[in-house]
């Protein structure tokens, strides 16, 4: 027994000291091999009177788990050592920028846009797109600016021919929409329109969004509320809005709307040419004239329209300095709303 | 309309500073555009007297003066040509500041003393340019202080009057405003007939009397025509932004702009027989007071005498009949032409004038007698001579009809009641009289000059308006919340706009006018170009029939700005015409040039080619969930290069095109390296399927490769249609994993290899099954396109 003893001392000890797989495989071979020491030891057990062999048997069997027990414990050291050598061989400098997929971008008039087409779909309101190319009709007579109307010097209006033209803003989709829909109508309308007008601060082509709500209950006091809110959920910032009374042929009342200065917060900046105040856009009832020549009942329903520069608002809101900027179309301009 | 602010004030002069009269003007509807002062910021200026002149000893041109500032008399030297004794300037002291730049001093000027500065108009910031010494009126206080006695602590106020408010192109109509805004009473000048000191008359007709109903004249004989305007209307003038000309046209101008009535003064001595106001015949000429000719059309009112026209009626005075340095007999014009007569006329004409101006928008119809009585005693004051009587030739002027206003549609339109009281005195003070009021409506006549109010919404805008618009209540509309419908089985342009930006693309917003030459080369059809009758420039006046110019030019552009690689979008409207109907369609256009990547350690580096845009497109395609619809089909497009590109084919109906750009317009746009574009027709492209999920199958796939030899000329195309038909309905998916030609494969011959996988929905696939697939298939390519199994 004293045997077995220092002959498991041993054994526990060579694992410990092991020094590779190897090596440990010899010891598994040299203590539990077929002839190993613990095999032997089992074979003396034949020398044993019979009673005796059973509880001898058992000590061996013992000592042998524990060597068995050491032997893998000391092997899965050796295994992990190894796979970790592995993977050092493996390794990546991971600072290597990845294979990427260079990914576009949406132009800044197009995300306001989308924007604007989102605020509002909260509200209930659809999106409708009408043709660029238009008649005098949706443009003008529908509108209430007949012929001889000085409103119509404001529009520098581009022709086509004596009638065809295109639109000068998105009112002309309203029209169509008022044409064909009876109320409730809740839509919006963004688009290209087109002025013959080329400076610093306007471009021939630029867009609008036209909004329009007809209901029996539409007030002025509803479309204060909702234009305020509109700017103020836009810009994302607590802005005074006011309205002032304007004139446009197919809305009565008019009014244009200032948004305090997003740049200077109303103290008078260069962006608001020191007025603390922003005109963004036009509004107002619609002119019972312009319901009835589209066959709504001015007397049963009530609405109001109101449109918005789109190119202005990306300005403001994107800090564009220059209107320009939108239609040239530099790469290293437009990539910086990625 | 620009005007001073004290002359607003000698009207109305309600309690309020220059910000407040600023803030309310524009919160009323009349907007401020700009507020300059009325003369430079300069002091020590008095009214100083030039007693005494002689020549300087040494120096040609100047002169050296005895000038009295009130209290003592300074000796000055002087340049200016006009100096004279006896002459009252502007005397600027010793410690005068005239501008940051400009502080006078004691100076010597060739060795004489000087004490000062007598100035011109343009050193005060009167004028933009002067002629010598600015020569104040005799009556002038020597020694007072300049900005005193011209008023010139005054600011030029200019507002942007909206086209429904002509009523307010004068001084009297915006002080009939402030008044109202302000409820302050108006002190009007005095303004009393000129009883007639001689009899003479003249004939006027009305030839057209819907468009000119009323015309009044009167001639003053015997005026001095050397008398001057006084310094306190051209000032007035001068504020306005009107040059002072000669008293007579002075006055007129004056009045235009006091009351709002445009005149005219006739020579007197040039008109022969009579007035008539008439249309104009057909190629009539006349040439106008800025010498222009023009040719006019009968739709074009004139002012004729009984030999010609001497004026176009409301717009601008001819040259011939127009008062001159000798005139000394005068026919004074004091009209009321219809709105409609005048609108759009001067436009036509290319012109533009202060009286067409007002005269389209709507004078006040009763306000020539008025302004003809003003106009007449200001002339008499100042050119003197004698007034004949007013002749007054009128026919039916208009008739605003009285509108009804109703307490229930205010509270309707505003989304609040106004109180009757309120209402009531708003309208009152604009001028408006009641005529009738029952319970809860009252009918209200318009005043003359309000052309703009013709209906009850107008009533009660302006109601809205005084009261204030940020008075009104803000509250939430109340409408229904009915849902929208979204047919999910059309492709929303958004989902196409982010597929592109996810494929790499950056969108472009291109004007939808192009050059005609470049739209020329790129288009289908090059005869269904639209132009415009008035481009804004040779290069924008050709509406684009593809997106492909505006693509093209931004590539130019940015590889101008040393871009290497670029994939750019646009969606849009696109224009065509044919057999003068004119289409508009939203296409999405694609374009791709240079490095495939960007420019990077991990992946060999190449240029993008046809197969890289045509993956685009098929991505974008089957977003419509019905990819297999469409087909890509060899087609001749004049932008694009033969044999690289393609129609694209929607069950037999074209709806794009796909392609290299052709090397001729390559090497004529000057674009380095291969162009490949993209156009789909969106409308086409947007219906599709809703997805409807089969059955998993849990049975194993099974794959089968094949490896062909066929003639160049097959189409891989034919070849992946006649699998599809062949293999039957266990094939899940057929790939062509290699495409060789070149060595062991023959001349005119290409080698392909093609993946066909199967699966049964309900059990395994025994190769007893697929083998006799397999070799149909064979069979059938080597039917049909000759192929052989590659060994």
């Amino acid at each position: 027994m004293d045997n077995l003893q220092s002959l498991s001392a041993s054994a526990l000890k060579a694992i410990e000291s092991a020094k590779s797989s190897q090596e440990l495989e010899q010891l598994r071979v040299q203590f539990l091999g077929k002839k190993g020491s613990f095999t032997e030891q089992l074979k003396a057990l034949g020398a044993l009177p019979v009673e005796q062999r059973p509880a001898a048997g058992a000590v061996i069997n013992q000592a042998k788990e524990l060597v068995l027990a050491a032997l893998a414990e000391r092997k899965r050291i050796f295994e992990e050592a190894d796979a970790e050598l592995q993977l050092a061989t493996q390794q990546l400098d991971v600072t290597l920028p990845g294979r990427r997929q260079s990914i576009g971008g949406l132009h800044p008039v197009t995300r306001t846009i989308e924007r604007i087409e989102a605020i509002f779909a909260g509200a209930g309101f659809r999106t409708v797109e009408g043709p660029e190319i238009e008649d005098d009709y949706h443009n003008f007579e529908a509108l209430n600016i007949p012929e001889q109307h000085p409103a119509r010097a404001m529009h520098d209006t581009f022709y086509f021919d004596a009638t065809t033209l295109l639109r000068t803003h998105t009112s002309t989709v309203q029209v169509r929409v008022m044409e064909t829909t009876q109320p409730p109508i809740k839509i919006i309308c963004p688009g290209r329109v087109y002025r013959c007008d080329s400076d610093m601060t306007h471009t021939p082509m630029f867009h609008q969004v036209e909004g329009l709500l007809i209901d029996e209950k539409a007030s002025f006091a509803d479309l204060k509320g909702l234009i305020a809110e509109f700017l103020q959920v836009f810009f994302e910032a607590d802005l005074a809005v006011r309205f002032r009374p304007s004139y446009f042929p197919f809305t009565e009342p008019s009014a244009e709307v200032d948004v305090q200065c997003v740049s200077c917060k109303g103290k008078g900046c260069r962006v608001c040419s020191q007025t603390g105040w922003l005109e963004v856009l036009g509004c107002g009832m619609v002119h019972p004239k312009v319901l009835a020549k589209s066959n709504i009942d001015p007397e049963k329903y009530t609405g109001f329209a109101f449109g918005m520069g789109v190119d202005r608002l990306a300005m403001l809101r994107y800090q564009i300095n220059d209107l320009r900027m939108l239609f040239e179309n530099d790469l290293r301009f437009l990539q910086q709303f990625h | 309309m620009k005007f001073s602010e004290c002359w607003l004030r000698e009207w109305v002069n309600p309690a309020l500073g220059t910000d407040e009269l600023i803030k309310l003007l524009t919160m009323a509807g009349l907007e401020v555009d700009s507020i300059d002062q009325a003369a430079a910021q300069f002091s020590g200026v008095v009214v100083g007297e030039v007693l005494s002149t002689t020549k300087h000893p040494d120096a040609e041109k100047l002169s050296v003066c005895e000038v009295s500032d009130g209290k003592e008399v300074l000796q000055v030297v002087c340049g200016a040509s006009n100096v004279r004794a006896g002459l009252k300037v502007p005397f600027a002291k010793i410690g005068a500041i005239l501008s940051t730049e400009l502080k006078i001093k004691k100076a010597k000027l060739r060795g004489i003393e000087s004490n000062g500065m007598l100035c011109s108009a343009t050193e005060l910031g009167l004028a933009e340019e002067s002629d010598g010494l600015f020569e104040l009126p005799s009556t002038a206080p020597t020694g007072a202080n300049i900005r005193k006695y011209l008023q010139l602590d005054d600011v030029v106020i200019d507002v942007d009057l909206t086209p429904n408010r002509g009523d307010c192109l004068s001084i009297a109509g915006l002080a009939r405003e402030v008044g109202v805004l302000t409820r302050t009473d108006i002190t009007p000048p005095q303004i009393s007939s000129v009883a007639a000191s001689i009899s003479d008359t003249f004939n006027v007709e009305l030839s057209d009397p819907l468009d000119c109903p009323r015309y009044l004249g009167r001639i003053i004989r015997n005026i001095n025509p050397d008398a001057q305007t006084p310094l306190w209307m051209e000032e007035k003038l001068r504020r306005s932004g009107l040059r002072p000309i000669d008293p007579v046209v002075d006055v007129t101008n004056f009045v235009l702009l006091e009351l709002g009535q445009p005149m005219h003064a006739f020579d007197f001595g040039k008109l022969e027989g009579g007035i008539r106001v008439r249309r104009a015949s057909q190629d009539e000429k006349l040439v106008l007071l800025d010498g222009k000719e023009v040719k006019l059309t009968p739709n074009t009112l004139v002012i004729a005498d009984h030999q010609k026209a001497i004026a176009m009626a409301g717009i601008m005075g001819g040259k011939q009949t127009a008062v001159g340095p000798k005139t000394t007999q005068i026919f004074l014009e004091s009209a009321f032409f219809a709105p409609l007569a005048i609108a759009g006329r001067a436009r036509s004409y290319g012109m533009h004038t202060d009286a067409a101006h007002r005269y389209e928008r709507g004078v006040d119809y009763n306000l020539a007698p008025i302004a003809m009585e003003r106009a007449t005693a200001l002339l008499l004051e100042i050119v003197g001579g004698q007034a004949g009587p007013v002749i007054e030739a009128k026919a039916t002027l208009p008739v605003i009809p009285p509108v009804t206003l109703r307490a229930q549609r205010i509270e309707a339109l505003l989304g609040m009641s106004l109180p009757a009281d309120e209402v009531n005195d708003i309208l009152l003070r604009l001028g408006l009289q009641q005529v009738s009021a029952d319970m809860d409506k009252a009918t209200w006549s318009i005043p003359s000059w309000r052309f703009d109010l013709s209906i009850e919404a107008d009533l009660i805008e302006e109601c809205a308006r005084v009261y204030g618009y940020d008075k009104l209540p803000v509250t939430y509309s109340q409408t229904s919340l009915s849902l929208q419908h979204q047919p999910e089985r059309i492709t929303p342009l958004k989902s196409i706009r982010s597929a592109c930006v996810g494929l790499g693309y950056q969108e472009v917003v291109t004007y939808s006018f192009v050059e005609p030459e470049l739209a020329e080369i790129l288009a289908l059809n090059k005869e269904d170009a639209i132009t415009l009758a008035n481009p804004i420039s040779q290069d924008m006046s050709v509406m684009r029939s593809n997106l492909w110019p505006g693509l093209i030019l931004t590539l130019k552009h940015n590889q101008n700005r040393q871009q290497t690689r670029m994939r750019l979008f646009e969606s849009g409207l696109v224009f065509s015409k044919k057999d003068n109907e004119i289409t508009q369609t939203i296409k999405v256009g694609c374009l791709i040039w240079g490095a495939h990547q960007q420019e990077q350690w991990a992946t060999k580096e190449r240029d993008v080619d046809f197969f890289d845009i045509k993956g685009d497109a098929e991505t974008i395609l089957s977003l419509t969930h019905a990819l297999e619809e469409f087909s890509f089909q060899p087609g001749k497009h004049p932008a694009l290069q033969p044999g690289q590109s393609a129609q694209i084919y929607r069950q037999g109906m074209a709806v794009g095109w796909i392609g290299a750009l052709h090397p001729k317009i390559i090497q004529a746009l000057d674009v380095p390296g291969k162009v490949y574009l993209l156009e789909l027709d969106y409308e086409l492209i947007k219906p599709g399927n809703v997805a409807v999920v089969t059955e998993l199958s849990r049975f194993p796939l099974v794959r089968r490769d094949l490896a062909l030899t066929v003639d160049k000329a097959v189409s891989a195309g034919s070849i992946h249609d006649l699998l599809k038909k062949t293999a039957g309905s266990d094939l899940k998916e057929l790939i062509i994993f290699d495409l060789y030609e070149g060595q062991n494969i023959a001349a005119g011959k290409k080698s392909l290899a093609l993946g066909l996988t199967f699966q049964h929905p309900s059990r395994t696939l025994a190769d007893a099954e697929i083998n006799p697939i397999i070799d149909n298939c064979i069979n059938a390519l080597a039917a049909t396109f000759n192929a052989e199994l590659r060994k």
